[in-house]
């Protein structure tokens, strides 16, 4: 990941390479945030499970809440340094310590990003499987530079991932929470485009797999007595 | 305790000890970049490898527990050749830059690649390249060369107690700061630069001043604060460059707060260099004998009882005896220290000091703050309060503004009289956390006993003192907090006025250091003399200027808010034509023919123990019970319903060195948001 920033512009927060002190001053930081009621709801079910004095382990929890809520508000999936501050606050931590989890992890995106979130995994299987081809296809059909780069029309926000454990459809797409798998260049294009027009295919094996059964004919227990 | 062989070496240490306690016990210097001794362990620099019999790779010694008849060798091929690997790694992403690092030459980095590194680099990539952090006035930083020990989030979080600092990020893009731009709140955050291993946290006003090998080294004591705090002048050429704690575990551990580290560059602005005298209205300057020509002229003829002498808050006990006697000689009792117009009961020394001593605090299991705001009067000190608080099982209260961040949790129980008056009644929701503790102590600052009532608040914590258990053979929980280092010393040698008090009529008034008297109080026609270092309002108002010699330009001893007796070494000769006070004093007493019986320091330290024993030992504070409960003169029924007033409000400019420094009005401005009136103490 040496030279992310020269190749991919600016970096998504959580990436490597990349300040995230700039990231706390980013011009699209919001001055106010309050969790809505459909959070209240959530957060309220995660911290009773959580002994008293040991609120801190909501953590994460909450600061998913917070970038879900981001998402509903905003269109865009990410964690404001508000938002920690809010987080903060509720659970009784110093703000930094939760800038430390918040920035940790890859899954919080501490600055803005598009619409579609498209992590395109590119470890080994997913590398052996094509998964240059479906980042072909995410820069081609979603007008992307590279990893890092978010589109001009703000739909997509492409990163690279690690292993999503989807490794048996290989190859991998995580689009916001939702796995497309047994991708290759056109089906990548396909998807993509199908996104831009508003739509949202059903998730999973794009090559009409049931789970990670085998493509085409069911290969073993063929045979189970009784049947 | 179990028993462990180092290097063939049998040590026996306690359960629980790491590898490398065992290691130090056995005289086994062990490197080591993130473990620190007063922070909490984290395991993770890996330079504190060594090996351990049957243990299966080199273990990091200061997070692995010792086990009984373990064997460990700090010295084998694997231990040599895991920290080469270590150090390499480490030095990856440092940069070669030592010849424009302020941290070379007292480098721990430089030190250990030298002695247990490589002697070259196989590293052909680029290095990581961080961006530095603004975290304030006084410190740099150059977070390149941060190796991420996470030293400075520790101390920052558990021994400050201002949770400011954090690693962001992970892995490779791991970076230390506070991740929201902004200055570091601590009065302790100067130790972050003498933490810190490498040159990625130093001194932002020592930035490219000198290097370790050209200073020359003395020991002193802080007079910024009354903790008393050790610590080391460096000098060079005549000037203090940098000023640094030492290691004294019965007071500072091996903290300094930022005032008595960072305001030193006081000493050399708005300094008395030379003696003036006012002639035809006017100060002009004058040679030492025409100024003290000009003296004895006035006082000549004048009667003892006329002449009054009063100390301020930064003098050294030796000019404060000379002056004391000097004032007997002229046939004057009228004596005063306390120019704050603090209550303070001088008749007895446990009603003035910090009885419970700072150690003492680690052993107290209840505390009752009164009318002081320790985070700001004495950090040091609440590092240790906070140091106990983390130990556990210790109710703090606190009697004074609500809503303030002493770093550590507090029930607030009000905010003045009323509630003193309370607890002092024994019928207070906070008595029962004090009768039911086995060692409970109080801090009473001497703030709160600036105001008319204060002699009833003196003798009101006193009382919550005696009916809460306080006051025992064995233990004595009465504490006073004093705010500068020369507050105890003239109480200690009596300077103050007899019980019939001062003379109504004052002509002649020698101002010793005396900075925060109320000019206005002092009638017109009075003959002023000021002898200090610093000129503030009370060097302009002053008839004769005698200039004297601030902390560091003198030999001399300093009685702590303990009643600790410490001695500073001279580290530069004061300015000018400025002299040592004890010598100006003692060579006035010839030109006024009353010559003091001393010509050399052992005779004046001599004449400190004849007026009062405690001076006889310099260093050592002997614990005391209480076995005399009778309190300071005080009517508690005038004790009014006024809330505390806070007596700092302003830490970084609260004393004469400290206002004229560059460094601390900079911090001011920082830290004070301009919307809070700029009050000079």
């Amino acid at each position: 990941m040496s030279g992310a920033e020269g190749q991919g512009g600016p970096e998504i927060g959580g990436g490597w390479g990349a300040s995230h002190a700039a990231d706390s001053e980013h011009p699209e930081q919001p001055a106010h945030f309050h969790f809505d009621a459909e959070s209240e709801v959530q957060i309220e079910k995660i911290i009773r499970r959580y002994p008293p004095g040991k609120q801190a382990s909501a953590v994460i929890p909450l600061l998913y809440i917070a970038q879900r809520q981001m998402k509903r508000q905003t269109g865009s999936a990410w964690v404001p340094r508000v938002a920690m501050d809010v987080v903060a606050a509720r659970l009784g931590m110093a703000p930094i310590r939760v800038y430390e989890v918040a920035t940790f992890y890859f899954m919080f995106n501490t600055r803005p990003i598009g619409k579609h979130h498209l992590q395109v995994c590119g470890t080994t299987p997913c590398w052996l499987r094509g998964s240059d081809e479906v980042l072909r296809a995410c820069k081609d059909a979603g007008g992307l530079k590279g990893y890092g780069d978010t589109s001009a029309d703000g739909l997509f926000t492409l990163t690279e991932v690690e292993c999503l454990g989807g490794c048996v459809n290989a190859p991998v797409l995580q689009v916001d929470d939702d796995y497309y798998e047994d991708l290759d260049y056109e089906s990548t294009v396909r998807l993509i485009e199908a996104l831009k027009r508003g739509e949202r295919p059903r998730p999973g094996s794009v090559i009409g797999r049931q789970a990670s059964a085998p493509a085409g004919e069911r290969t073993t227990l063929l045979d189970v007595p009784g049947e | 305790m179990v028993k462990v062989t180092v290097d063939g070496i049998e040590v026996e240490v306690p359960n629980g000890a790491s590898v490398l306690q065992a290691c130090e016990a056995a005289g086994k210097e062990i490197p080591r970049f993130c473990y620190h001794e007063r922070l909490s362990v984290a395991g993770n620099c890996r330079m504190c490898l060594v090996e351990v019999e049957r243990a299966p790779k080199p273990v990091a010694s200061c997070a692995y527990p010792v086990a009984d008849g373990m064997k460990v060798f700090t010295d084998s091929p694997m231990v040599r050749n895991a920290r080469r690997g270590v150090m390499e790694f480490l030095l990856i992403n440092h940069p070669l830059d030592c010849p424009i690092c302020d941290q070379g030459g007292e480098c721990d980095l430089q030190d250990q690649a030298f002695a247990y590194g490589m002697d070259h680099s196989r590293f052909r990539e680029a290095k990581r390249v961080v961006k530095d952090k603004y975290v304030g006035p006084l410190i740099k930083t150059i977070m390149t060369r941060c190796i991420h020990c996470t030293r400075c989030i520790r101390f920052i979080t558990e021994v400050a107690g201002v949770p400011e600092l954090g690693a962001t990020g992970r892995g490779e893009a791991m970076e230390v700061g506070t991740y929201v731009e902004k200055a570091i709140t601590s009065e302790l955050s100067g130790n972050l630069i003498d933490i810190c291993p490498v040159g990625a946290l130093t001194s932002r006003p020592y930035a490219f001043i000198a290097r370790p090998w050209e200073l020359r080294k003395t020991d002193s004591i802080d007079v910024l604060d009354a903790v008393g705090a050790n610590i080391r002048v460096d000098t060079r050429a005549g000037e203090v460059l940098r000023i640094l704690p030492r290691i004294n575990d019965e007071v500072n551990e091996e903290w300094l707060a930022d005032r008595g580290r960072f305001a030193f560059d006081g000493l050399k602005r708005r300094r008395l260099d030379r003696p003036w005298v006012r002639r035809d209205g006017r100060l002009v300057p004058a040679t030492w004998s025409e100024a003290f020509t000009a003296i004895a002229a006035r006082l000549k003829g004048m009667s003892g009882d006329r002449i009054a002498a009063v100390v301020g808050d930064l003098m050294d006990a030796e000019a404060i005896v000379a002056l004391k006697d000097l004032m007997a000689a002229l046939g004057s009792v009228n004596l005063e220290c306390r120019v704050d117009g603090a209550a303070i009961d001088a008749s007895r020394r446990d009603f003035y000091t910090f009885n419970t001593t700072i150690p003492g605090i680690e052993e107290a299991d209840a505390l009752l703050i009164i009318g002081s705001n320790p985070r700001q009067e004495a950090p040091v000190l609440n590092a240790r309060i906070r140091k106990r608080m983390i130990a556990g099982r210790f109710p703090i209260g606190f009697v004074g503004p609500r809503g303030l961040d002493l770093t550590y949790p507090h029930d607030w129980l009000g905010e003045g009289g009323a509630t003193l008056r309370a607890l002092a009644g024994g019928g207070h929701r906070f008595n029962e956390m004090l009768r039911k503790a086995e060692r409970p102590m109080l801090i009473l600052g001497r703030g709160a006993l600036r105001r008319p009532d204060g002699a009833a608040v003196l003798a009101a914590a006193w009382q919550v003192a005696a009916e809460n258990n306080m006051l025992r053979p064995d233990w004595h929980g009465f504490n006073l907090l004093h705010l500068f280092g020369g507050q105890v010393a003239p109480l200690d040698l009596g300077f103050v006025p007899p019980p019939s008090g001062l003379h109504p009529q004052i002509e002649a008034l020698w101002l010793l250091g005396a900075d925060g008297i109320e000019l206005e109080q002092i009638p017109e026609g009075t003959f002023v003399i000021y002898q200090g270092h610093h000129g503030e309002a009370a060097a302009a108002r002053a008839d004769v200027i005698l200039p004297g010699a601030a902390y560091t330009e003198k030999d001399a001893t300093w009685v702590n808010t303990e009643g600790r007796v410490q001695h500073g070494r001279l580290a530069v000769h004061p300015p000018g034509e400025a002299r040592e006070d004890w010598k100006i004093i003692r060579a006035m007493s010839e030109v006024l023919g009353r010559r003091l019986p001393y010509d050399n320091l052992v005779s004046v330290r001599a004449r400190l123990v004849e007026i009062n024993p405690a001076f006889s030992v310099a260093g050592g504070l002997e614990r005391h019970g209480c076995e005399d409960r009778r309190g300071p003169a005080g009517d508690l029924s005038a004790l009014s319903d006024a809330p505390f007033v806070m007596p700092i409000s302003n830490y970084w400019q609260a004393d004469v060195i400290s206002r004229a420094s560059d460094v601390m009005a900079e911090c001011a401005r920082t830290y004070i948001s301009p919307a809070t009136p700029m009050a000079a103490e």
